[in-house]
């Protein structure tokens, strides 16, 4: 009963810190004024919930995703789907972290080229000079 | 997958993620991304995600870092929030 | 705003909090993400495809055919960050800075006047110049053989360690980024000049594209790499993976080349003259 308990606030606490860092990133792109905190905030939404992913597909007393003795060409033993931590989570999130460093890119050079054009990059105060 | 380091790891990273968008230098902010995605990578070898971390480690605190800073430069450094 | 950005979070994370409660335990094998399609990966791949590494194996042939749009992805950012931000017409600038080696003795030269020759006992430096680099550039230059070197093994040895295409990339890419960095951008552009960063992002992408419909002229669907057997003059098993390793090229070559193409257009704000 102990250890159940304890395996199940263990498992609590690995959910709920992602879900105060997505409420950290969704915060930091609604209510901070300046252009680059709210790129920074949505880099850290983003990343929270690559590690959502990754950690549901975590398996107790696995291995890496690698086949050991595979590497001759013809492994040809039998391999158990226990034994080997879920690969699935982590090629969907590869392409994630991939997109991710493209929207950054391209989200700076948006922040170039508003500094430019308005000489701020406080959001109330585009605003105001948008209007004159 | 060893538990009590995964906590430690995880708590780090949350102070980080709050001080990255709190500091008011935007230089600052950048360095502390950087560290914050250092310790995500942290934690997805822990959690046995291999290729996911290599990939973080060097996006974020790699190309990342240095495409923040440029813009940065480019921009301003101060900030008012 | 930061009241209303508090109400919001305080919402959406209490329902995330309930949504997270009925989860299954972590670590547990039997969850539900690991039993459909995930087993059958794991115990099989090896036997199909000849990679022991898995995620590479699902990555490059379960579903290559997202990768094939991330790939793609990656090129369009490029070539958004250089429609966004990109000057083609040359200014003159207002005032050039001449350094005279021998005696440290910096020039400015206003606009209209004679520009010293390129010799060696001047050199052009940017406005925000900093004595004592040497170490720096002796460094840079150290290291920059071993660290692609050490990109291209990853890109080569994907197949049976972490890495594959796209960490290779961006190793060399950011590579390139560092001799940028350390010495001059224009001094990096002259080697590596925006034309041809531009060139092979896109050839990247073709070679993916390119092998899948090779696939498709020799019978089979698209992407579907056993087809190349006889072209390659192998059993279809050793078919996929060297197949595999083409298409990780593919996305290397495109990702590195990318990846310089956005830190030219983000360090010189277009301009490419004078850079971090």
């Amino acid at each position: 009963m102990g250890v159940e308990l304890f395996t199940d606030i263990a498992s609590q606490y690995n959910y709920l810190g992602v879900v105060i860092l997505m409420m950290i990133g969704l915060y930091a792109m609604i209510a901070k004024n300046n252009l680059v905190k709210k790129i920074i905030g949505m880099n850290i939404f983003q990343t929270a919930i690559i590690l959502f992913y990754v950690s549901t597909g975590a398996k107790r007393g696995a291995t890496i995703p690698i086949i050991q003795h595979g590497h001759n060409g013809h492994g040809h033993e039998v391999i158990h789907a226990a034994e080997y931590i879920n690969p699935l989570p982590h090629v969907l999130m590869l392409t994630a972290i991939v997109v991710s460093v493209a929207t950054l890119g391209v989200a700076l050079a948006l922040a170039i080229k508003v500094y430019h054009q308005y000489g701020t990059l406080e959001e109330d105060e585009i605003r105001g000079r948008l209007r004159e | 997958m060893i538990w009590e380091l995964d906590f430690i790891i995880l708590t780090l990273v949350i102070f980080s993620g709050i001080a990255a968008i709190t500091v008011k230098d935007l230089l600052s902010a950048a360095i502390l991304f950087g560290a914050y995605s250092f310790m995500m990578c942290l934690l997805w070898a822990i959690m046995g995600a291999v290729d996911v971390a290599f990939t973080e480690a060097t996006v974020g605190a790699g190309v990342s870092t240095v495409f923040f800073v440029a813009a940065v430069f480019h921009t301003t450094r101060n900030s008012k929030d | 705003m930061r009241v209303i950005g508090l109400l919001i979070v305080i919402a959406f994370g209490s329902l995330l909090r309930y949504g997270v409660f009925f989860f299954p335990e972590w670590g547990d094998p039997a969850s539900p993400a690991s039993l459909h399609v995930s087993p059958h990966y794991i115990e099989e791949a090896t036997a199909e495809t000849a990679v022991p590494n898995l995620v590479t194996a699902v990555l490059a042939d379960y579903r290559g055919y997202d990768t094939m749009f991330e790939t793609t992805v990656i090129f369009a950012a490029g070539l958004a960050c250089f429609m966004l931000l990109r000057v083609l017409q040359r200014q003159v600038p207002e005032c050039r800075l001449y350094r005279h080696i021998p005696t440290g003795i910096t020039l400015r030269i206003e606009k209209g006047g004679k520009l010293p020759t390129e010799s060696g006992s001047f050199e052009r430096i940017d406005a925000n110049w900093v004595p004592h680099d040497l170490i720096i550039k002796t460094t840079a230059r150290f290291i920059t053989p071993f660290l692609q070197i050490f990109a291209l093994y990853v890109i080569a040895h994907g197949h049976h360690s972490p890495g594959g295409g796209f960490q290779g990339g961006v190793i060399l890419g950011a590579a390139i980024i560092m001799f940028a960095i350390s010495y001059d951008l224009r001094r990096s552009i002259q080697r590596i000049g925006e034309q041809a960063t531009a060139v092979l992002g896109s050839a990247g992408v073709l070679i993916y594209a390119g092998t899948g419909v090779l696939c498709m002229v020799l019978g089979a669907d698209f992407l579907n790499y056993s087809a190349l057997a006889g072209l390659m003059g192998v059993d279809p098993v050793m078919a996929r993976s060297h197949s595999m390793l083409i298409v990780e090229i593919g996305v290397g070559v495109a990702v590195s080349a990318v990846m310089v193409w956005i830190y030219y257009n983000l360090s010189s704000a277009g301009r490419h003259d004078e850079g971090l």
